[in-house]
């Protein structure tokens, strides 16, 4: 049943990249969706920790307030970046966090990642270890807005 | 007009963000600051970019493959700045750490007073 449901995102994406309708065509998608599907079902077998993502109004308005803060963020590091005396001050610290479940960490952990003046370089059961481009950057981050932004997400 | 001022603007911002994130590649200090700016370009430069683009070209099956290839550069970013901070810490490369802004000038005098203290 998984797979079957598989199929239609698969085939959109396939539809959505060639734009072409002849039979040749089609049939040359539909191959290479069962191929895809195959490849699919021999991996679970050897992972089988495929994990899924409930699609909410949450995660769009947490999707928005990301963009929001990566745009600030970059006009952040573009200052930092232009400015004569460069003021910057780097530092690799380490950050506490209470998000227990694996999507949500990793959901945390590239949120981090994709902020400009941010980035994660390892995450811990109890912590991530972060490098910030500057002290504001990382006083920002222990704050813990997004932490808890991402904690009240049902996913 | 609108849409064509619009995209220009994109245009534009998208370019000086490039340039921004190139410059701070070469001011940037070590390694992992120079990830902060190379990430300036993918995520606002590139989207930017792709969104002119869009905004040029009518509605069709080439707005969405831009979409696609704008989200796929958003994907992996993440993974890509992951993998590299994981081959320098492997490496055995640390970040540079100041508790104060750097200051150009003072470390100019210093190498300058060096270089002459050893001649």
């Amino acid at each position: 049943m998984y797979y079957l449901i598989l199929t239609l995102p698969l085939g959109l994406f396939w539809v959505l990249l060639s734009g072409h309708f002849s039979g040749l065509l089609l049939g040359l998608g539909a191959a290479s969706v069962l191929l895809v599907i195959w490849f699919l079902r021999r991996m679970d077998s050897v992972d089988g920790e495929g994990s899924f993502v409930r699609i909410s109004f949450g995660l769009a308005g947490y999707l928005f307030w990301l963009a929001w803060t990566i745009i600030k963020a970059n006009i952040d590091v573009v200052q930092r970046i232009w400015a004569p005396e460069m003021p910057i001050s780097p530092n690799w610290t380490r950050i506490e966090t209470s998000i227990t479940t694996p999507l949500k960490k990793t959901l945390y952990a590239n949120s981090v990642t994709i902020t400009p003046g941010t980035l994660t370089t390892g995450a811990r059961e109890d912590h991530l270890m972060v490098h910030c481009l500057s002290k504001e950057n990382a006083l920002e981050l222990s704050q813990g807005e997004m932490e808890a932004r991402i904690r009240k997400l049902v996913l | 007009m609108l849409v064509e001022i619009l995209s220009w603007f994109c245009f534009l911002a998208g370019s000086f963000l490039c340039i921004s994130g190139s410059v701070g590649i070469l001011r940037l200090p070590d390694f992992f600051s120079r990830l902060h700016a190379s990430s300036v370009t993918e995520t606002l430069a590139t989207p930017l970019l792709l969104t002119g683009v869009m905004l040029q070209t009518d509605w069709s099956l080439d707005t969405l493959k831009l979409m696609m290839v704008g989200l796929f550069v958003l994907f992996t970013n993440p993974t890509a700045t992951h993998a590299m901070v994981k081959a320098a810490l492997h490496d055995g490369q640390t970040p540079l750490e100041f508790d104060e802004p750097i200051d150009h000038q003072n470390e100019d005098h210093e190498a300058a007073e060096e270089e002459s203290s050893t001649s």
